[in-house]
């Protein structure tokens, strides 16, 4: 079978789900939300890279590119913000989180 | 000088009024006023009789002391004997005038018209204040004038341990102020305000004990009872508004002879307009003097201190319902049904006081059923048209009755503020002036031959036997029978209080005659119950009233009235004196040679005994009938109405939604990040979708 770009939208669009999945059922750690986020900024990244090498246009990659720098630069802020929580928090359960709560 | 006559008394009150207020804020500035102790010593504080008052110990120890003296006796309040001097001086000068004016109006004739300010002025409604003085004002002015300023000089030696004099000498000039407007009323409306003002001085008066439960709850039971014959009054001016088109009196005066047999049309009936109208007015009248069906305030209304009870509820206040009636004579005179109905209700309350009177054990009370009852008389006068006759009785009443109720202040004051006669005795020897004062006053009620009362009770009993109006023979037969009754319970009174043996030896050796200041107006009381009798009864019996009163009161009928009584065969015109006598002899089998019958027919017939003692079971009745389905109905306006409906369904029912809403849309504020992560993808998909479906395709 010829492997067409709807298949690898279907991939993004799966991967893209996982990572909100990731986001919102998990409770036991911030980290999973950080590699969550991650999941998400990847299924785009397929997304863009699928659609470049279809219509034959170099942007979408270079578009890639730029997501990925973000991506690892909001990474490495996320992950500092972490170690500072922890320092103060002393835990970092996603259930912990809940001094918004009225 | 009629303004002076009637704003003396007001410039007296609103001074003492001043010195009560100024003087209140200088002793307690700021806080709540102590409540005297209850004591033998501030025996002023509490003139009731053991009657389960509680001592006031606890709340004097909780609300605190705040005067360094001794605190069983608060010192009477600062400026107390410049209100009383200046209220009596004025009272005084006020009295002076009215003779002056008695003399000037009645004998010679000067009739006049004082306009003082206008009113109201609002499409046909003129009100003016206007002062009318013709001969009935200038009756009126007398006797209130005289008793009131005897009675404010008899205060300053009966108040005199209260400490706050200022405030009760105050109510008093206020109340003669307000009766005086109502007695020198050019309109209806001035009538009333006069009539509301005493209403109010009563209230006041009353209630001046405020402490007091029993007081607060006797003035608001006399407010109130007023309230239910006033709303008659209004109702009765309203009538007389829409039939004739005014509320003066001169107006209405001469528009009554063309509403004779007019109707006017009520829901589904037509009323004889007079008759209607005379009726709600009368009403008023049976409330302010304590008829038959609203009569069970005077008797709780001896909660107030004796002065009062002699001023307000024997002489002045009471007599406001019988003058109304007079001043209104031509109305009355035109509609035979309302006068029957007067000469029914006056003749009924005659015999049922006098009744109530006879097993009654307080000194006050036994006054206080006789006033009721002598007020019958009068009414009995008014309704068979012998205005008057009734106008006479007042007259002399009003000096015999406020001479007993002062006199019997003076025994209270001596027994130590001890009011049940079954615990007196033998107090002539210790208080020879007052027996002598309360034996005359005694004599007038019940129509001595030559005292005053006896000139006035005869005159109305013959009235009534040769009259021909419907209620007449009625009218004689209870006055008749009330004649014995009074004799019987007045010298009841004086037997069991001065005579026989003093049945609490310390209060009896304790007892002395009191002060000066007191006996004075005693005295002149005296006098006056036995001279006024003869002199005016050619001014008010006889061919002498139609000369006297003119056109104040309406005596075309009353005339032939007169003549006949003049022509009554002796046997009957002595009638009243044998039933007097009947009754004195009774008194004295029973009281002073045979003890022990009374107590026996009180054993023996105890229903009966309980009935009477019991005033009808009025009050019981009253009670079950009215106050509590009126309780009832408020509670049910309260709690269902206000508390159930308009504020559950407003501001109390709001609330609790919006707080049930809240606690609900709270549960979405968890907290976790996530969630609101969450949500926010929701919304971005949501948004997207919407745009994609209904964007610019």
């Amino acid at each position: 079978m010829i492997i067409g770009l709807g298949h690898y939208l279907s991939v993004a669009a799966i991967v893209f789900t996982l990572g909100v999945l990731g986001i919102f059922l998990n409770r036991k750690n911030v980290i999973i939300i950080l590699m969550s986020i991650e999941l998400i900024l990847l299924s785009v990244n397929i997304n863009l890279v699928a659609f470049s090498s279809f219509l034959g246009d170099i942007v979408g990659q270079v578009y890639a590119l730029i997501v990925l720098t973000v991506a690892a630069a909001e990474a490495a802020i996320g992950l500092a913000i972490l170690v500072a929580y922890f320092r103060n928090r002393g835990s970092i359960g996603v259930e912990d989180i809940d001094l918004l709560k009225g | 000088m009629y303004e002076a006559i009637v704003l003396l008394p007001l410039l007296g009150a609103v001074i003492a009024g001043i010195i009560c207020l100024v003087g209140a804020r200088n002793r307690f500035p700021g806080g709540e006023p102590p409540v005297p102790a209850h004591d033998h010593a501030a025996a002023a504080v509490a003139e009731g009789h053991p009657r389960g008052a509680p001592p006031a110990e606890a709340e004097h120890a909780a609300v605190g002391n705040t005067h360094t003296e001794d605190p069983e006796h608060e010192p009477s309040a600062a400026g107390s004997l410049l209100a009383e001097l200046t209220t009596s001086t004025f009272l005084v000068i006020s009295c002076v005038l009215s003779w002056f004016a008695f003399f000037d109006v009645g004998i010679a004739g000067h009739e006049a018209r004082v306009p003082l300010f206008s009113f109201i002025t609002f499409a046909d409604l003129h009100s003016e204040w206007m002062l009318r003085i013709d001969a009935l004002t200038a009756v009126m002015l007398v006797v209130v004038t005289t008793i009131s300023s005897l009675v404010h000089i008899y205060s300053i030696g009966y108040m005199e341990e209260d400490p706050y004099k200022p405030r009760f000498f105050s109510y008093l000039s206020f109340f003669t102020f307000a009766m005086l407007m109502l007695v020198t009323a050019d309109n209806l409306v001035q009538l009333f305000f006069g009539w509301e003002g005493v209403g109010l001085a009563s209230y006041l008066l009353i209630g001046f004990w405020y402490y007091k439960p029993e007081a607060n709850a006797a003035a608001i039971k006399a407010f109130i009872v007023n309230r239910v014959g006033d709303f008659g009054f209004s109702l009765g001016i309203f009538a007389v508004f829409y039939l004739t088109g005014a509320v003066d009196l001169d107006t209405i005066f001469a528009q009554a002879p063309a509403l004779v047999g007019k109707s006017f049309h009520f829901l589904s009936w037509n009323v004889d307009a007079l008759t209607a109208v005379c009726l709600l007015l009368f009403m008023g009248a049976m409330g302010k003097s304590a008829q038959f069906l609203l009569h069970t305030w005077l008797p709780d209304a001896m909660e107030g201190p004796t002065p009062v009870s002699a001023l307000i509820h024997a002489a002045t206040m009471v007599t406001a319902g019988v003058f109304m009636v007079a001043r209104l004579s031509p109305l009355f005179s035109l509609s035979p049904a309302a006068s029957n109905f007067v000469t029914f209700i006056g003749a009924t309350t005659a015999m049922f006081a006098a009744t109530i009177a006879l097993v009654q054990n307080d000194i006050k009370r036994i006054i206080a059923y006789s006033t009721c009852s002598q007020l019958g008389y009068m009414f009995v006068a008014m309704g068979v048209g012998a205005y008057s006759v009734g106008m006479f009785h007042l007259f002399t009443h009003a000096f015999f009755k406020a001479l007993l109720f002062l006199c019997s202040g003076s025994v209270i004051i001596a027994m130590h503020h001890e009011q049940d006669i079954r615990r007196m005795g033998g107090l002539w020897r210790k208080l020879p002036f007052t027996y002598a004062t309360m034996v005359i006053g005694t004599l007038a009620l019940t129509g001595f031959p030559f005292t005053a009362g006896y000139f006035s009770k005869d005159a109305i009993i013959e009235s009534a036997l040769v009259s021909n109006s419907a209620m007449a023979s009625y009218g004689f037969a209870m006055t008749l029978g009330a004649a014995a009754l009074t004799a019987f319970y007045s010298w009841r009174l004086i037997f069991k209080t001065f005579h026989g043996e003093p049945h609490e030896r310390e209060h009896y050796e304790a007892a002395h005659e009191t002060a000066k200041s007191m006996l004075v107006p005693l005295a002149i009381l005296a006098i006056g119950s036995i001279t006024v009798g003869y002199p005016a009864l050619a001014v008010f019996t006889g061919h002498g009233a139609s000369e006297f009163f003119r056109q104040a009161l309406t005596l075309g009928p009353a005339e032939k009235l007169f003549e006949s009584a003049e022509n009554l065969p002796l046997i009957l015109s002595l009638l009243p004196t044998v039933m007097m006598i009947a009754g004195v002899l009774v008194a004295y089998q029973f009281y002073i040679r045979r003890p022990d019958i009374p107590v026996a027919l009180a054993r023996d017939q105890r229903p009966l005994y309980e009935f009477l003692l019991n005033k009808w079971y009025f009050d019981e009745i009253y009670d079950f009938l009215l106050v509590r389905p009126a309780l009832w109905l408020g509670r049910l306006f309260w709690k269902g109405g206000d508390g159930f409906i308009i504020d559950g369904f407003g501001p109390d029912g709001v609330s609790a939604r919006v707080l049930d809403v809240t606690r609900n849309v709270i549960r979405l504020q968890t907290g976790y990040l996530y969630h609101y992560a969450f949500a926010m993808l929701i919304g971005v998909a949501a948004a997207i979708t919407w745009f994609m479906f209904a964007g610019p395709h």
